[in-house]
């Protein structure tokens, strides 16, 4: 593995101050590249931080505002949602925790700055699922059109339920019942998650995880769940949080850990390996030998080394190269973690050779 | 250097190799194309429209209009849009790969340039000041906007109304007048000169065919215009040429529902619907005759010029 990625967009992220020696083809291809990985927002938070805003030339500014302008827009109706999901589960004796980007946003944390937001997650007793379900339709979300076989696949062997779309404002929230599914080789108890959860300010019944825990499972779905299309998006959060957790002197101790404690050190240590590679996150050498334990043997360490750095890159025709099928590869390992292999095979093959021919019937 | 000065066989190389840079107001296009009807329909509507080697430029939308498969091109051809290799839309019958440029473009800039509030409506200028046509489809805003900037009013936009969210003030996109079925004869009637490309038929609205934009909107197009009107045309036979009035309440909020990025916008969106409907006058227009309607058009103009 070379020391640093090369694709403009990590570059730019990783050295801001490069941008003021850009040709405007360069530019060009820099807003290419942040639209597709979602990250043009990000990238002009980035360049404010840095007094940079003034480098972007006049003509490739409006990109980058626009893009600010729905992240915005985003984040408010994230904000909204989530009060729509409290209201809606009010009923219930138990307090839902919010995963991933609407938890950034909730507690104001830095990593939801120029964030564009897809769905919100939420997690929940497995015990109750029935309850939240239910208490969601009620108040106007319904599963989305999936075939039969995608409906038994979510409900037997993953940890969440299909997506609920609202009926009216579309938008979709995933409910978890843990952070990886049961057929997963690890799966952390998530009693111990919610157990830590820390509740949001001013929003009774609605918690976030805790500041490792946070962290663990953001890496966790980069590494352990396939969810490669939003690979850099994702690191930046990484990137974002961790910057913003070590401030806290024990924090790396503590990181790794909960790591330990959970069974997560390997996504952990994929995690730093391939933000140091993109985005020269600041990790201690500590962090990264206290995980040595949980570092695969050299053959598997240069496969992956091969794969993520490819698949984590933009997906833009520019980051492409001759190994392609690194998308699948990555798309393979993912499952690999995550269901047996009596469960894996048949998966892949249903999902290869019967879904692409099966047509949903829509309503008209 | 304008696209006219490209010849035939120059335009369709670049086409198919690295691409034309092209700008159309506000916005610039890389645009790639091995499609013979693809370079037909920008030579015969893009002519005065300006062009750079792509090499080396900042374009804010990459797009191409290719065949899906080599298979397909034998068989039932397709055309696909991909916009900067993502493809937005299904394929189309080989037929509309032009109104298929000109439906992408639109879809790239409605999806994207939310530094504007965008509408879904014509705007023509006369004056300085601005008439804007919302409508539904089948209200016949295509073609009174065709009549109407065949008769010396400036076309700034057939389908998008770009408000500068700092200035309020409406910027032109002046891309080819987009023609429907009956239109494109009533047009044709209305004023032989003017260039009418050819009709693709049976597109998901009908037959579609796009009009040469003229030549003072394009040479002009970076100039902005005061909003001044806002005008439901409706067309229907036999109908005597009338305005009427309507409220500004009413109509601020049919621009709002039929903006592309109202809600994009928040508060700020708003701020801007309203302050343009301020400045205008609103009127719903009923009308038979295109040149009696031109003529109710210029009356309004003169009424507000003095």
């Amino acid at each position: 593995m070379k020391s640093r990625s090369r694709d403009l967009l990590s570059c730019t992220l990783r050295s801001p101050d490069s941008v003021t020696r850009f040709s405007m083809g360069e530019w060009d291809l820099l807003v290419r590249q942040a639209r597709s990985a979602g990250l043009l927002a990000r990238v002009r938070h980035v360049l404010a931080r840095h007094q940079l805003t003034e480098a972007i030339p006049a003509v490739a500014r409006w990109h980058f505002d626009a893009a600010a302008t729905l992240a915005a827009k985003q984040q408010l109706a994230v904000r909204w949602e989530v009060d729509k999901i409290r209201t809606a589960l009010k009923g219930l004796a138990f307090p839902f925790i919010l995963l991933k980007g609407s938890a950034y946003v909730m507690a104001n944390l830095p990593a939801a700055s120029g964030r564009l937001f897809n769905d919100i997650d939420i997690l929940v007793p497995r015990a109750q699922l029935g309850a939240v379900e239910a208490a969601l339709m009620l108040a106007g979300w319904h599963p989305t059109l999936l075939s039969d076989y995608d409906q038994r696949y979510y409900r037997r062997w993953m940890h969440e339920i299909p997506p609920l779309q609202h009926a009216v404002r579309a938008t979709v929230i995933d409910v978890h019942h843990a952070i990886l599914p049961d057929t997963a080789r690890y799966h952390p108890d998530s009693a111990t998650l919610r157990h830590r959860a820390v509740a949001v300010a001013d929003m009774p019944g609605v918690q976030v995880l805790a500041t490792e825990d946070r962290i663990l499972h953001s890496a966790t779905h980069v590494f352990h769940d396939g969810e490669l299309p939003h690979g850099l998006r994702d690191l930046t959060d990484l990137d974002l949080l961790l910057r913003d957790a070590a401030a806290n002197p024990d924090f790396w101790l503590r990181l790794t850990t909960r790591a330990n404690e959970l069974q997560l050190g390997r996504s952990l240590f994929y995690a730093l390996r391939y933000l140091r590679y993109f985005l020269d996150t600041p990790i201690p050498d500590s962090a990264m030998a206290a995980l040595e334990r949980d570092k695969p043997n050299r053959l598997t360490l240069a496969l992956m080394d091969r794969i993520f750095t490819r698949v984590l890159a933009p997906d833009h025709a520019s980051c492409a190269d001759r190994f392609t099928p690194a998308g699948l590869a990555a798309f393979v390992r993912a499952h690999w973690l995550r269901m047996p292999v009596h469960l894996l095979i048949p998966h892949l093959l249903h999902k290869a050779f019967v879904s692409p021919y099966q047509r949903n019937e829509k309503p008209a | 250097m304008k696209l006219l000065q490209l010849s035939p066989s120059d335009l369709r190389h670049q086409l198919a190799g690295n691409g034309v840079w092209l700008r159309t107001g506000p916005f610039s296009l890389r645009i790639r194309s091995c499609l013979p009807r693809v370079a037909e329909g920008l030579t015969e509507l893009y002519g005065q429209f300006e062009v750079r080697s792509a090499h080396q430029a900042f374009a804010d939308f990459h797009v191409e209009l290719n065949p899906p498969s080599r298979l397909r091109r034998w068989f039932r051809p397709q055309v696909n849009f991909s916009f900067d290799g993502a493809q937005p839309f299904k394929p189309l019958p080989l037929d509309q790969a032009y109104p298929m440029l000109e439906w992408g473009l639109n879809w790239c800039v409605s999806m994207h340039a939310h530094h504007y509030l965008i509408i879904h409506a014509a705007v023509v200028e006369k004056n300085g000041l601005a008439a804007i046509l919302p409508a539904p489809p089948g209200s016949g805003k295509s073609t009174l906007t065709a009549g109407l900037v065949l008769s010396g009013w400036r076309l700034l936009s057939d389908e998008l109304t770009l408000i500068d969210r700092r200035t309020g003030l409406l910027h032109a996109l002046p891309r080819p007048v987009s023609l429907k079925n009956q239109s494109i004869d009533v047009i044709r009637q209305f004023n032989p000169e003017a260039f009418i490309n050819r009709v693709s038929h049976d597109t998901s609205k009908g037959s579609v065919a796009h009009m040469r934009p003229p030549r003072d909107s394009v040479l002009r197009q970076h100039e902005p215009a005061r909003p001044g009107w806002v005008i439901f045309p409706k067309w229907e036979a036999g109908a005597e040429t009338r305005l009427t009035p309507r409220s500004r309440a009413e109509t601020f909020m049919f621009l709002a529902q039929n903006a592309f990025n109202y809600s994009h916008l928040g508060a700020d969106g708003f701020r801007v619907g309203t302050t343009l409907i301020d400045h205008a006058h609103c009127y719903d227009f009923r009308y038979s005759a295109l040149s009696e309607a031109v003529t109710a058009f210029d009356r309004l103009a003169e009424r507000r010029a003095v």
